[in-house]
């Protein structure tokens, strides 16, 4: 381990570790613009600089290995000039404008500038201007502030897997820019707004709406899929202004797909904020005691087995708890949480967890995907299997229709039939499995929703089994859902309970009049035409589906709103806060439940948060372990049976659109309208 | 002042036959065989003892830099390229080195990659060198055919390749790490070092990149002996080079000579004397656009080698002389090479891409005198930011320019400013 001083401190590191890496071990902090931690090292913005004795000129201390015996200094007068000197160049054709700046308030340039700058600038000559680039519906630009860093170019190259940005032009009039300036194609350009260290890549939706110093932030979990992002919702009053991503080096790292950024203005849209009643056909504004009267006199003598109810994709643990506890003193057993009709199994924890945790991806030396397009349905996911890929040694196979992941792989069949050979080990991808060391394979919901799911599901245990991959701590079989409240809701057996019925012959009983009453808690994503004949409680945030069926509407929180588990597809249970208060009339899912169970005369055994906690605890000891994942005991799952030669449909298709928040967005839509239809928005010669 | 019979470049005017035939009438690829059987060992050895130092400007002790190499070769091959990118302004050596005498480059090829391990060898060749890369070509044919290259290259049982790359015109392209990164199809933006090309050069494999000149002379030191090469001109500035002499001269030429010549004694011998006599000399760049100019008392005495320009604050650089006579305006001569630079930046890092365009945009200010004096010392000051802080050395190269004219010319440019603050320029000039 080499030993060098850096300003008087002694220190030992790593190997291969950089100057401004030791530097922060040793308690000296270098400015840098280009250099980010997960990127490949460009060392062209030339401020880390710093002097080493007995190097004639000033180091780059990003790209510098240490030595042996190295002396440094960061504080030296030849390092502090150099810096000077740098942050001068940078600023002379840095425009001006912080005041109508996004990036103002937290912007590297200024917080720098204060720091390094002289207090007034010595170039007196023209400064440059350059066009702004047309970079998609996320991604705003004002190319005059761009510093060159080129961290974004790094950024979708590296990380997104699609050299989308670059460079053009050379000298100063090098100029950033998408690739014949069409917007940018990832589902993760909005990291590119975070990256960026001045205010040349800023947040298109959130333009020019607030100042950093106004927002209130709160720390919470991402639902718009089974990740489980950590984000900080940036709030101002009663409005969520954006969504950031926040560090978690085993989910998000320090990225954030765009949905999960930018689908917030949907929160803003088509809320549900007063209870509603159905009179005459018509959907009338009500109390909350009027609608919880309709539903009592709804409910009043139908039995147990006429009623049901349904959880959604973006249900917190709580309510579904609540909810659960409801019915089942209601008599009811027709519960489930698997709106999509997967065949996941309850009853084997195993089997509906993505076991190897995301960080485990890093690990794995072969993968299998198997119905799923995780570029799609998780593209934070997506961004790990591509980093392991990037690492080199890893081999990919594909069963499912072949789509651009940002990495390459075998692709192996359309069909779900090639499982049976893989599974026999006739397929050469077999062996590939048998011979790594870390082999995993990823069941997306393509798999499972299919009428053989239970076969697919058999014939994945056996590959899981006979290519090894279930060893030690490792476990290479992995669920990946779509919805954030699945694996909570399964954790707490939202599921048919001894008799009852699941989604399909719920829907189907209610279009043939054996089901009455249906419960729908945040639940859109089904076949609601079925529900015309049967009395429908829709309760949830938004307008959506279910709501158009309803009969009576009870309006809920969104996930910004109210306090709430979550378990990700890994089985990480995560705490969601509360950022905002729910608009108008809407309440706190669980207590919507709790007071309803109430009027029924079921009165729930819970009065607070915390008590509905303790039931949690109590349903599944899993709930104890906050931000913590215990590992699920592997088992037997599945029922053997052949396997149809079709191709899967997987369950995403339009990545920006996939629930009642999303749709609602403005942002998304404009994301669907250019990327998923393909309609660009030209330019017309008075656009500027 | 050299013998002919010391000379390397017997054909470097195209008097005689530049092919195969002509080459080998010259004692081009004699006894090349026999070279390549003393080993890499020996030839290493001997470049380091003919004390060659780079000519591609930088002057760095070629048999060093070969011996940088690893001494075995792994699963990775070695590489040798040959900068033949030659767009330093004022400097026109390497051209006619081709065009005339390219065989002595293809015999330098395979001598330099045996001594290194390397199996192929690409030259990067500028891109506006048409009829250069053309004899070019036809020489590597030439001895493709004749056995000299190739498989068992000269009977040696050495293989070797050598491949001719056209490069796009940019200046930037002949700094090693842009050239490889341009051979490999990128933008030519030059790299980081470390790593040096020697260790991850050339698609991440063992790399040195030489200067046409320090190539073709190498056959010629390993016949001739390295004591007698290392014999010529003075203790570690050793040898013969080729000067390229332009501007205010009676004939400008490229012309042969012996490291350490006095600058007077090249010009006045080789080139007719300066337009109008030595007196009449306003200043000389001794060595490419790059290294700042020397007003004529320093040119009166200067011996032409790296270590006695070094110590006047100048280089020999690639040793292209340009004379300025006094009909010069030298601020905008200087400026010219400004705006050259700030043309050939590539952008990459800070200092180089903003620097650049500051210094042009104050020189140009300076040619019509529309400045104040306080900007002479900012525009030094601006220079010295650049200089030294850059990934590569085009930024030392924008500043040295500026920091000449400063240091020699000062009192031209108050003047300038002077007059126009009293009338006497107009705006236009």
């Amino acid at each position: 381990m080499p030993k060098l001083t850096i300003d008087g401190i002694e220190i030992e590191v790593d190997p291969g570790v950089t100057i401004l890496q030791a530097a922060e071990k040793a308690g000296s902090e270098i400015p840098r613009f280009c250099y980010h931690e997960r990127l490949s090292i460009a060392g062209n913005c030339r401020m880390c600089l710093v002097d080493v004795e007995k190097s004639p000129k000033p180091v780059a201390s990003c790209a510098m290995p240490v030595v042996e015996g190295m002396v440094v200094h960061t504080k030296s007068e030849k390092a502090v000039k150099a810096r000077n000197g740098v942050m001068e160049f940078l600023l002379i054709n840095h425009p001006l404008d912080c005041p109508i700046c996004d990036q103002g308030g937290e912007c590297d340039l200024q917080d720098q500038a204060l720091a390094f700058g002289h207090d007034r600038g010595r170039y007196g000559e023209q400064k440059r201007a350059v066009k702004d680039k047309y970079m998609g519906p996320i991604v705003s630009t004002i190319m005059t502030r761009c510093i060159h860093c080129t961290r974004c170019v790094r950024f979708v190259e590296e990380i997104g897997g699609v050299a989308e940005i670059g460079a053009t032009g050379r000298g100063e009039d090098t100029e950033i820019t998408t690739y014949l300036e069409e917007s940018l194609k990832s589902e993760l350009s909005g990291n590119v707004v975070d990256l960026c260290p001045v205010g040349a890549l800023t947040n298109k939706p959130y333009a020019f709406t607030a100042r950093s110093w106004e927002l209130r932030k709160t720390e919470t979990v991402d639902v718009m899929d089974a990740v489980g992002s950590n984000v900080r919702v940036d709030t101002r009053g009663r409005e969520v202004m954006r969504i950031l991503p926040r560090l978690n080096e085993s989910v998000n790292e320090e990225w954030l797909a765009d949905k999960s950024r930018n689908a917030c203005d949907g929160l803003k849209y088509q809320r549900l904020d007063q209870p509603y009643v159905r009179r005459d056909g018509k959907l009338e504004p009500a109390e909350w005691d009027d609608a919880f009267g309709a539903i009592a006199e709804a409910i009043d003598g139908v039995s147990g087995d006429m009623l049901a109810a349904l959880v959604g994709d973006m249900v917190d643990s709580e309510s579904t708890l609540a909810l659960k506890d409801l019915m089942r003193a209601l008599g009811s057993v027709n519960t489930d949480c698997r709106q999509d009709g997967a065949v996941l199994d309850p009853e084997v924890r195993a089997s509906y967890l993505f076991n190897t945790t995301i960080s485990g991806i890093e690990e794995a030396d072969a993968i299998l995907l198997i119905g799923t397009n995780p570029r799609k349905e998780a593209p934070i996911l997506n961004a790990r299997i591509r980093k392991r890929f990037v690492a080199g040694g890893v081999k990919i196979g594909v069963i499912g229709q072949a789509d651009d992941l940002t990495y390459s792989y075998d692709h192996i069949s359309d069909t779900a039939d090639a499982l049976t050979k893989i599974a026999d080990g006739s397929h050469p991808f077999a062996q590939v499995l048998k011979d790594a060391e870390y082999p995993m394979l990823v069941l997306g919901m393509g798999a499972l929703t299919r009428s053989d799911g239970k076969a697919i599901l058999a014939a994945s245990h056996a590959i899981t089994e006979s290519t090894g991959m279930v060893l030690g701590n490792w476990n290479g079989f992995n669920v990946l859902h779509t919805a954030a409240s699945r694996v909570g809701a399964l954790d707490l057996g939202f599921v048919p309970g001894e008799g009852g019925r699941d989604t399909r012959a719920i829907l189907d009983g209610a279009a043939s009049g054996d089901i009455k009453v249906v419960y729908l808690l945040g639940a859109d994503e089904i076949d609601t035409s079925k529900l015309r004949d049967t009395f429908v409680i829709y309760q949830g945030h938004h307008g959506d589906a279910g709501a158009h069926v309803a009969d009576v509407i009870l309006p809920g929180a969104a996930y910004t709103e109210k306090n709430g588990t979550y378990v990700n597809t890994e089985g990480r249970t995560q705490l969601g806060h509360r950022a905002i208060f729910p608009p108008g009339d809407a309440r706190e899912d669980w207590s919507i439940v709790r007071a309803l169970s109430e009027r029924l005369g079921k009165t729930l055994p819970y009065d607070n948060i915390e008590q509905v906690r303790e039931k949690l605890r109590e349903a599944n000891p899993g709930f104890e372990h906050i931000d913590d994942i215990v590992p699920a005991v592997w088992e037997n799952f599945g029922v053997a049976g052949s396997i149809d030669s079709t191709g899967f449909t997987y369950p995403v298709l339009n990545y920006y659109q996939t629930d009642p928040i999303s749709r609602a967005s403005k942002t998304m839509a404009q994301c669907t309208q250019e990327f998923v239809l393909g309609k660009t928005e030209k330019a017309t010669g008075t656009h500027g | 002042m050299l013998q002919d019979q010391d000379r390397i470049f017997t054909n470097l005017y195209g008097e005689h036959d530049w092919r195969l035939a002509g080459a080998r009438a010259r004692g081009d690829w004699d006894g090349t065989k026999a070279l390549l059987g003393m080993g890499r060992g020996w030839i290493i050895n001997e470049m380091k003892a003919s004390g060659l130092r780079g000519r591609g400007g930088a002057g760095f002790p070629t048999g060093l830099k070969w011996s940088f190499m690893p001494k075995t070769e792994t699963d990775r091959p070695h590489y040798l390229v040959v900068n033949a990118d030659e767009g330093e302004p004022g400097t026109c050596k390497d051209r006619d080195m081709m065009r005339f005498d390219p065989h002595k480059l293809v015999e330098g090829c395979l001598l330099a990659s045996f001594a290194m391990s390397a199996h192929a060898c690409y030259i990067y060749i500028r891109g506006e060198f048409y009829t250069e890369a053309s004899n070019l070509q036809v020489a590597i044919d030439e001895a493709y055919e004749a056995g000299l290259i190739g498989k068992n290259a000269c009977g040696s049982g050495w293989d070797f390749e050598l491949y001719l790359h056209r490069g796009a015109g940019a200046y930037i392209c002949g700094e090693e790490t842009a050239l490889i990164e341009s051979l490999e199809g990128k933008k030519g933006q030059p790299r980081l070092k470390p790593p040096f090309p020697a260790g991850v050069g050339l698609y991440g494999c063992p790399t040195t990149v030489n200067n046409v000149e320090s190539i073709a002379v190498a056959p010629t030191i390993l016949r001739r002996g390295a004591s007698w090469f290392a014999g010529l001109g003075r203790p570690n500035n050793t040898g013969t080079k080729v000067f390229c002499i332009s501007g205010h001269v009676n004939r400008p030429c490229n012309v042969e000579e012996e490291m350490g010549i006095p600058l007077k004694e090249l010009i006045d011998k080789h080139c007719g004397g300066v337009i109008g006599g030595w007196d009449n000399v306003q200043g000389i760049i001794p060595g490419g656009s790059s290294v700042p100019c020397l007003p004529k008392d320093i040119c009166d005495n200067i011996l032409m080698d790296f270590d006695s320009l070094r110590d006047v604050k100048s280089g020999l650089g690639t040793a292209a002389v340009m004379v300025m006579d006094q009909s010069v305006d030298i601020i905008a001569a200087i400026t010219r090479l400004s705006a050259f630079y700030k043309h050939e930046s590539c952008g990459q890092c800070t200092p180089c891409r903003e620097g650049t365009g500051w210094l042009y945009r104050v020189m140009k200010r300076m040619v019509s005198g529309e400045a104040s004096l306080e900007e002479i010392d900012m525009l030094e000051e601006v220079s010295y930011q650049i200089e030294g802080h850059t990934i590569c050395a085009l930024g030392d190269a924008a500043a040295w320019p500026v920091q000449g004219l400063i240091r020699h010319y000062r009192p031209q440019m108050e003047k300038r400013i002077k007059d126009y603050r009293d009338g006497k320029v107009s705006r236009a000039a």
